[in-house]
């Protein structure tokens, strides 16, 4: 009895941690903009499909390059590959001129893009992808990761810049902007799925089959990976916005947009930044779960997203806890019901009682009303 | 006064023309059924005008009170006119469908103004985007509690109302849904349109501007977010039942978040609060899923791109919140619509 509640347990805390993840993204964006980002579940999937890629590409299962050609070849072709990443990173980051004496972030990014880049492009098209140990696959992991969340975080920077910008500057009312993010959902949602067809793609095992004991329950090391991430991320990201300069930038933002300019602060860099944020949290919720559910399909992030979405505004959307612990009590909410009843009642009791957890907090259970002027 | 009669004469000849033209063969099956999709994505789409155009609310849940009205209407009408495994014999001939049709509309209507009591209560409290979880929460509600009626097929489907159409074409040859749908799209319309023009239309759209100002002034906040939930809703239900003996079958597979992002969709490229806007968009967006349904998959990709980039350039959607007779004023000397 107690083993299978443990398991239940370890089984919510690991969905959880994608949930977690997902709001925390969501929340990042409405606490600066209060823009509900309806694309975001779709990054998160953007961001499972890039781990894919990036992680088969790294393991010569996709390579451009046969493994065999000279190593003047394979460093162009790293260098090429860095100069991509590097200029889309720079792109995203440094695109207005910044006020003088202010800190540049675009540097510390593009560095780490061109070493993490050509670290990983030399190392194994040097090696010659002889993958057989676990440590290899293990530091294509750590490899992966970081390629991940940079490159869903570029993806995430290009739609603001696209599609949300342009509308925040001519003023058009804020619901016209969360259309738009809807509509973006479903054009990365088809779009990806006219791109690779209706295959659903199964990821590689990385990380090595490693099962723990906990009280007769079972954890793999993927599934703790997961864990660790979230909170680690939660911690992270609490440390960001309460500690960092940025952080206090982001919540002057979210306080007063238009009088932020006026202090000096370049509004756009913290409005990137915090896009940044939210889409790397994705990509990495996404290679985390792909990892861990190994079968990816174009609408994956849909259903995920959504229910995220509610997580979030249920744990009072703009308050980085709430998002955290929404995240969480979906979970358990799920895997209880799951358990108790059945699985085909899963959504009805569960948003029922978040329904009536809204009614009866109507601002979730961490937001503050709002007190409003007339 | 010429122009007192110049709506209801248009009206009748619309549908004397969409009842003729079948007969000489000017429209086919297929104009019919793409008539009829249009007319119901009319009514969704100035349906959730009332509540995210006039009333300024974000309700994405639309295609929840959709299903609702689509399967008791359906079962509805399984129940009396035809024999089923589940609910037993007919109690009523068939000879009685076009007269009862009205009835089990009805009955979809009313389903789906109690469903959106789902949500109209707890808005007295909540509001904004807290609110906009709780439509989708309800959506998500009804579309998995649809999903555990056994009774009505399950995540499998319901289906019957083909022979209640069948029923009405023996009786008279005619294009029996299109009349219908075009008699609930003009319902619709005017029901809306004498709302949002009543005092109580004030109410929502004072509700709209500033929620505790309009309470200061003495609008009963909640009995206008009431009556308009209500009323969106069950119109969204009278859509659904249309939709649902359109094509004879209902799952709540048909219901998802997509439908209610096609709703959301077609209000705020209208422009919010504006009726004439939301029936034009609607027009503009059946007309844009029929012509590009040869891209297969791609539509949904150049649908929304082509909707992003119209944002761009007119981000108030087609009408802003303008009429057709404030665009043109020239076209109130020819018509009054009441």
């Amino acid at each position: 009895m107690l083993e299978t509640v443990i398991q239940q347990a370890l089984n919510a805390l690991q969905l959880g941690s994608y949930y977690s993840l997902i709001a925390l993204g969501y929340c990042l964006v409405y606490g600066v903009l209060l823009l509900i980002n309806f694309a975001h579940g779709d990054i998160f999937m953007v961001g499972a499909y890039i781990a894919f890629f990036a992680a088969t590409y790294i393991m010569g299962q996709h390579a451009l390059i046969p493994p065999n050609s000279p190593i003047m070849v394979k460093l162009v072709f790293a260098g090429f590959f860095a100069l991509i990443v590097t200029a889309a990173v720079s792109f995203a980051i440094k695109k207005k001129p910044q006020a003088p004496g202010r800190k540049n972030y675009s540097y510390p990014a593009i560095l780490g893009g061109i070493f993490i880049t050509v670290t990983a492009a030399i190392y194994y098209w040097g090696q010659g992808m002889k993958l057989e140990t676990g440590a290899d696959k293990i530091l294509v992991f750590a490899v992966t990761m970081p390629l991940t969340m940079i490159l869903t975080s570029v993806v995430g920077v290009f739609i603001e810049r696209v599609a949300y910008k342009p509308l925040r500057l001519k003023g058009a009312n804020r619901l016209y902007v969360v259309i738009t993010a809807l509509m973006m959902g479903i054009i990365l949602e088809y779009g990806n799925l006219s791109l690779l067809g209706t295959s659903r793609l199964s990821y590689p095992t990385l990380l090595p089959r490693v099962v723990f004991d906990v009280a007769g329950a079972k954890i793999s090391i993927t599934k703790l990976t997961a864990i660790a991430a979230s909170f680690l991320m939660f911690a992270l990201l609490q440390w960001i916005v309460t500690r960092t300069k940025l952080g206090m930038a982001m919540r002057a933002v979210s306080y007063d947009k238009f009088a932020v300019p006026l202090m000096g602060i370049p509004l756009d860099a913290v409005i990137v930044f915090t896009f940044f944020l939210g889409s790397s949290m994705a990509g990495m919720a996404g290679m985390l779960y792909a990892m861990n559910f190994p079968v990816l399909d174009p609408f994956m992030g849909a259903l995920v997203g959504w229910k995220a979405f509610v997580a979030a505004v249920v744990g009072g959307i703009g308050d980085i806890r709430g998002a955290f612990v929404g995240g969480f009590l979906l979970a358990f909410l799920e895997v209880i019901v799951a358990a108790v009843f059945s699985s085909e009642l899963r959504d009805l009791i569960s948003f029922t009682i978040l329904l009536g957890i809204l009614t009866w907090k109507p601002t979730g259970l961490f937001g503050k009303p709002k007190t409003t002027k007339i | 006064m010429g122009n007192r009669i110049t709506v209801p004469a248009a009206l009748c000849a619309l549908l004397f023309l969409m009842v003729a033209m079948p007969h000489v063969g000017l429209l086919g099956q297929y104009g019919v059924t793409f008539l009829c999709t249009m007319g119901i994505y009319i009514i969704l789409s100035a349906s959730l005008n009332l509540v995210n155009g006039y009333m300024g609310e974000f309700s994405c849940g639309h295609a929840g009170f959709m299903a609702v009205g689509a399967y008791t209407s359906s079962v509805a009408g399984v129940f009396l006119f035809v024999p089923d495994q589940v609910f037993g014999q007919p109690w009523l001939p068939m000879a009685l469908t076009p007269f009862a049709f009205p009835i089990i509309l009805a009955a979809g209507f009313i389903a789906a103004a109690l469903a959106g009591l789902v949500v109209a209560v707890p808005s007295f409290k909540t509001r904004g985007d807290y609110l906009a979880v709780i439509t989708l929460a309800a959506s998500y509600i009804i579309k998995s509690a649809i999903e555990n009626v056994e009774a009505v097929g399950g995540p499998r489907g319901f289906a019957g109302m083909g022979k209640i159409v069948q029923g009405m074409d023996s009786m008279a040859p005619i294009p029996w849904m299109l009349v219908w749908i075009f008699l609930g799209v003009t319902f619709t319309i005017w029901i809306l349109r004498r709302f949002v023009y009543s005092t109580y239309g004030k109410g929502v759209m004072a509700i709209h501007q500033d929620e505790v100002a309009a309470e200061i002034m003495s609008v009963n906040t909640n009995k206008m977010k009431l009556i308009a939930f209500m009323l969106s809703s069950g119109l969204a239900g009278l859509a659904g039942g249309l939709y649902a003996y359109l094509i004879s079958f209902v799952n709540p597979a048909s219901f998802t978040i997509l439908r209610s992002t096609e709703c959301l969709v077609m209000v705020y490229l209208g422009g919010m609060g504006s009726l004439s806007g939301s029936v034009l968009s609607a027009i503009v967006f059946a007309i844009l899923l029929e012509f590009l349904k040869p891209l297969e998959q791609l539509k949904w990709v150049a649908i929304p791109l082509l909707l992003i980039l119209l944002m761009q350039f007119r981000p108030e959607g087609i009408m802003g919140n303008r009429e057709l007779s404030d665009v043109f004023p020239k076209l109130k000397r020819f018509y009054r619509f009441k």
